[in-house]
């Protein structure tokens, strides 16, 4: 009885109840990038004296500083905020690059949407912009990453 | 209510449930009383299995769900049996594992000479959950997903990494075939890992049973392949990254803190995980009350080594002696270490109470209750002419004590064990009716052995050996735990009644 008792354990938490993790007519937008940020200063160019001072190994002719500024970004969905997240650069310099990561749940069908991205303390809004009306089917996913080859927003 | 008294009601309470436990069920073996060993027994299987699932494992992300779920629509035997017998001894052991914490916790074994026991076998749980959670991944079907994505998304939620993992899993080109091989590499490593940390877990036990009695080996195992045969494992759909798996067939044993993580936040699972670890690893840091430990006296040890096999805890080493000749050894205890069970006092040949010496000293004894001390209790209880039957009992097994009447003297020990052998024909030589040593039944013997000793050193398989040269109904050794004083109530009335028919004409 004990053994029958072990194997019932067993048998039904092992497939039972069932997980539904997401609803039958829901889909998900996941914001998901790393990116790294513009510089925070700009570089300089050394003078003789300054590179005297150096080893010869690190003579450079310029000098920038390592930090970086942090990513915002931005996401509307039918014309609501649903998203607004400032990533930190990563690393003890902040000189790595930012990450993003948020899945957000919608249901299932046509939405529009909104993309905004901001990489550079400098400049006044948002540097980069994405607009796009996508159709999603039930538990599909839609990606919303940075390509930093091309320079844009990416719906995947 | 102080931690130390609510320490000792869990345990009363826990004993009073096994015992009742001990009842109801009529397995050949008790199970909660080797779970430990049957932990060990499922972590046997499930090496041995995944060294087949290993074999025809693909790794690949195209070929990992085809290389695992052909194992189930090409016949189920042996693969899809072997693959099945994999998942069940894996709940089985994440379940057991907990089983024998919980035991352990409630038996108040984690302090004083158990800490070291304790600090290296929590740690040990994370590993079974590690390995347990891994091998969702491998098989890349959707269950596998969410696990890998759910996994990512919380290690992704500690400080400093950054959400950089969960990046592998948000797109189909994300994955790799490389991602396999290192997935694969964590899954065959823990457990490696764990077999190794079971090896400092089992340090400080002497003779430790890494596999439970042969009667229950074969009960799990046939449990587990009747349940593989009869409920087979198969995998769920094809793992989808551009979709997110849905209604999940899902093994809540394994995989329930992904679903936590959902309805509360990652950050709150590992608060979680964080408190229960720091309150199971600051537990052996109360203070109860500590034992004397045994003590030697260098001028009775002749360093025969019977303590040293004998202690359960491997506390008792030993040396050169200091004062005799090259060759001689003498056994040092490792106060941390030792328990105060006495078992090394009932080991040694020095704790002979036919020496013709006024005060009994022997080479190894415990403060708190000294052989020497025994025999004098027994020989004034015993004076000539008195014909009483003596039990030697336990402190923590049956109440001994309630038991004392006219003609019934008892005497609790630290351990049955602590008991020399030679104790009972003493007794029966110097006017003992009759002797009845109550000793706990193995699996719930306070100190590991002190039961398994008494009756092979009884039985006269182990040294110190009992030899009497009455016959054997003069004693009785009987298996009674707390709430089994009926059983040495009969004990006695059968020594009684057999005496009373010797002595008649």
């Amino acid at each position: 009885m004990l053994y029958a008792a072990f194997a019932a354990t067993l048998a039904v938490f092992s497939h039972w109840p069932n997980y539904q993790h997401l609803a039958p007519d829901r889909a998900v937008i996941k914001v998901s990038f790393t990116h790294q940020g513009q510089r925070l200063g700009d570089c300089t160019v050394q003078t003789p004296a300054e590179l005297a001072k150096l080893p010869p190994n690190m003579r450079a002719p310029t000098r920038c500083p390592r930090e970086r500024a942090p990513v915002s970004v931005e996401l509307d969905l039918d014309g609501v905020l649903v998203l607004r997240q400032t990533a930190l650069p990563s690393g003890l310099s902040r000189d790595g690059a930012a990450a993003v990561y948020q899945r957000i749940e919608v249901a299932a069908g046509q939405h529009r949407i909104a993309v905004r991205l901001k990489d550079d303390a400098h400049s006044v809004g948002f540097n980069y912009h994405r607009e796009a009306v996508v159709t999603l089917r039930p538990a599909e996913i839609l990606v919303i990453d940075f390509d930093p080859a091309h320079h844009q927003i990416t719906l995947q | 209510m102080t931690l130390v008294s609510a320490a000792s009601g869990l345990r009363r309470a826990w004993r009073n449930f096994e015992h009742g436990w001990h009842r109801i069920t009529v397995a050949p073996s008790e199970p909660l009383e080797h779970l430990g060993a049957i932990a060990g027994l499922l972590l046997l299987l499930l090496l041995a299995t995944g060294s087949y699932l290993f074999v025809v494992f693909d790794t690949s992300v195209s070929g990992a769900w085809q290389s695992i779920d052909q194992l189930a629509r090409t016949g189920t035997f042996p693969g899809g049996w072997l693959r099945s017998l994999h998942r069940y001894a894996a709940d089985g052991l994440l379940l057991v594992t907990l089983l024998h914490l919980l035991r352990e916790f409630m038996l108040g074994r984690y302090t004083h000479f158990r800490r070291a026991t304790w600090w290296t076998g929590v740690p040990l749980l994370l590993l079974v959950y590690l390995s347990a959670i891994g091998g969702f991944w491998l098989n890349w079907d959707q269950l596998g997903q969410y696990s890998a994505l759910a996994s990512a998304e919380l290690i992704d939620a500690l400080p400093l990494l950054g959400a950089t993992l969960t990046r592998n899993f948000v797109a189909v080109h994300a994955v790799s075939d490389r991602l396999f091989s290192l997935l694969i590499f964590i899954h065959l490593g823990v457990p490696l890992l764990l077999l190794f940390g079971l090896w400092f877990h089992l340090q400080r036990i002497h003779l430790p049973q890494v596999l439970p009695p042969r009667a229950l080996t074969v009960g799990v195992i046939a449990t587990l392949g009747l349940l593989a045969a009869a409920a087979p494992i198969a995998s769920q759909a094809p793992a989808d990254l551009a979709r997110v798996p849905t209604a999940l067939h899902y093994d809540w044993i394994l995989l329930h803190l992904h679903p936590l993580a959902e309805a509360f936040s990652p950050a709150t699972v590992w608060l979680l995980i964080a408190t229960v670890l720091l309150v199971l690893l600051l537990l052996p840091l109360r203070h109860g009350v500590v034992a004397p430990v045994a003590v030697v006296d260098a001028d009775f040890c002749n360093g025969c080594r019977r303590c040293v096999d004998d202690c359960p805890y491997s506390a008792i080493t030993l040396v050169a002696h200091p004062n005799a000749k090259a060759g001689r050894q003498l056994a040092v205890v490792a106060a941390s270490r030792c328990a105060g069970c006495g078992i090394c006092a009932g080991a040694c040949p020095s704790a002979m109470p036919f020496r013709r010496v006024a005060t009994l000293a022997t080479g190894i004894d415990l403060p708190q209750r000294r052989i020497g001390a025994l025999r004098q209790r027994l020989r004034q209880a015993l004076v000539p002419g008195s014909h009483k039957i003596v039990v030697f009992g336990c402190d923590h097994g049956a109440a001994v004590a309630a038991l004392t009447a006219a003609d019934v003297v008892s005497f609790s020990l630290l351990c049955s064990a602590q008991l020399p052998p030679s104790f009972i024909d003493y007794a029966l030589r110097i006017g003992a009716l009759g002797v009845v040593i109550s000793s706990c039944t193995e699996g719930a013997c306070e100190f590991r052995l002190g039961a398994r000793w008494t009756s092979q050193r009884l039985g006269a398989t182990r040294e110190p050996r009992l030899r009497t040269h009455g016959p054997a109904p003069h004693y009785q050794l009987v298996f009674a735990d707390g709430g089994d004083e009926p059983a040495l109530v009969a004990a006695i009335a059968g020594l009684r009644q057999r005496a009373t028919m010797r002595a008649l004409p």
